[in-house]
């Protein structure tokens, strides 16, 4: 009897369905290095243990995929339902289901469609909490005496940032704050180096910088906690990563974004020369503006002295004037004026008017005062008459009659 | 005050002297004030030396500014 010790040949050599999968993998494995597919994907699901798992599908065939937990952060952004992607991987087998299986390291979608997903995200994220608004950018300082620079301490940017600072402005001192600007511990060292500026707030401005590279090495620029790092910062930022065409996260949330690292250098530091200038432009200004203030002082004062000195000469002028009326006025009363029209006032022995007939008895002497002398008088014969109310005999009348004043000026009438 | 700020008030000074409505004696004690702030921007100017320096968290929240590249 012929046993063949083949195993499976016979139901006494049948393998165990683990050996025969383990054995199936190996084969796959063996037979097949990592290589790149393409498809479009569906059913889509992300565990709750970080791993995904999809098919990857075209009109005849499909494959089942999955992204272990590890890998899965490397890729930027899940992929959507129907997305065509490229995925690179390894052809295996899962035992537990018997199932061909494709583990993928990395997958890229038509037109990087991967990359702008992430981005559009992060974008969202950050816009939802007013992170990208214009309003929040500050004005960067315009003569900063010390600069901020996170970035890899030997990397191209930071010599780029040094030389154009160092031509720009000898003066301003320039501060490193080391951080990782690729590979998977970026985020987290540009997080950290971040925060050191903003604790220590010493600075006037800070710059985030990077050397151009490919997207996959500006990535960590475009990680939100990043961006949220940057733009916790108290004091202004610029960024300056890679070349004039990439934009990342990072460039919309600082106050100034630079195309280049040396781009934010030139915005970060103004010529000293200029700052010189303007130093002693302010100086002039202020000299100028007091020795005018002096002048404009001295101008009021000689002003003030005229003005005082012309209302004090109208005060006289205006008193002379009303001096002037009175007495045209006292002229206008006196009795004088009318002995000089031709007039003559009766005036008794004590000198006193005598307005009245009433006030004469015959044989009285009186006096003829005229414009041009006196005559003595006696009176011959009185007639008062009645019907005329006469002078103003009441009330005055009774007290001129013992030759006081206030007749005088009823005689002018 | 840092340069900066001796800076903004000196603009603030120039700004304030040529408006009309400042009494002379209000006029010449901003004019004192601009003269000393001139000063100390101008000596900042003339004592701040470039120099490349790397910031070291020394311990939790003591920042050191070192001489030494790493």
């Amino acid at each position: 009897m012929t046993v063949s010790l083949v195993p499976g040949a016979s139901p006494e050599t049948a393998l165990a369905i683990a050996d025969l999968t383990s054995a199936a993998k190996d084969v796959l494995e063996g037979a097949f290095p990592p290589l790149w597919v393409k498809g479009e994907v569906t059913n889509f699901t992300a565990h709750r243990n970080g791993h995904w798992y999809f098919t990857l599908r075209d009109r005849t065939a499909q494959l089942s995929c999955v992204v272990w937990a590890r890998d899965v952060r490397r890729i930027p952004a899940p992929p959507d339902e129907g997305m065509q992607v490229m995925a690179r991987g390894q052809l295996s087998v899962y035992a537990a289901r018997g199932q061909m299986q494709f583990m993928i390291s990395a997958m890229e979608a038509e037109g990087e469609g991967l990359w702008r997903k992430q981005f559009e995200l992060t974008r969202a994220a950050l816009e939802k909490d007013g992170l990208l608004d214009p309003a929040r950018r500050r004005a960067l300082p315009r003569f900063p005496r010390r600069v901020a620079v996170v970035t890899s301490p030997d990397g191209a940017a930071l010599h780029d940032i040094v030389s154009v600072i160092t031509r720009r402005n000898a003066k301003v001192e320039i501060v490193v704050v080391p951080a990782a600007v690729q590979g998977e511990t970026a985020p987290e060292s540009l997080v950290a180096a971040l925060d050191r500026v903003a604790r220590w707030r010493d600075a006037d401005v800070l710059i985030v910088a990077r050397g151009g590279g490919s997207r996959e090495d500006l990535w960590a620029f475009n990680d939100e906690r990043v961006a949220r790092a940057i733009a916790a910062c108290p004091i202004p930022t610029i960024s300056g990563i890679g070349h004039e065409v990439d934009v990342t996260i990072a460039d919309l949330v600082v106050d100034h974004r630079a195309a280049t690292p040396s781009a934010a250098a030139e915005a970060a530091v103004p010529v000293l020369a200029e700052v010189t200038a303007t130093v002693r432009a302010l100086g002039e200004a202020i000299r100028a503006a007091a020795v005018l203030r002096v002048r404009d002082a001295s101008r009021e004062l000689r002003r003030l002295a005229r003005d005082l000195a012309l209302r004090s000469e109208r005060a006289v002028e205006r008193r002379r004037a009303r001096l002037q009326e009175v007495a045209a006025r006292l002229e206008a009363l006196s009795p004088l004026a009318t002995l000089a029209r031709g007039y003559a006032v009766a005036l008794s022995a004590t000198g006193c008017a005598l307005p009245s007939a009433a006030l004469f008895r015959p044989g009285m002497p009186f006096a003829l005062e005229l414009r041009d002398g006196r005559v003595h008088a006696t009176a011959d014969e009185v007639h008062v008459r009645r019907s005329t109310p006469g002078p103003p005999r009441s009330p005055e009348a009774p007290r001129a009659a013992p030759g006081a004043a206030p007749g005088a000026p009823g005689s002018a009438r | 005050m840092t340069f900066e700020e001796n800076l903004a008030r000196l603009e603030a000074i120039a700004t304030a002297l040529d408006r009309d409505d400042l009494s002379l004696e209000q006029a010449l004690a901003l004019f004192e004030e601009g003269i000393t702030k001139l000063k100390d921007a101008s000596a900042e100017l003339a004592k701040a030396e470039g120099r490349v320096r790397q910031l070291v968290e020394k311990a939790e929240g003591v920042f050191e500014v070192n001489d030494e590249r790493a």
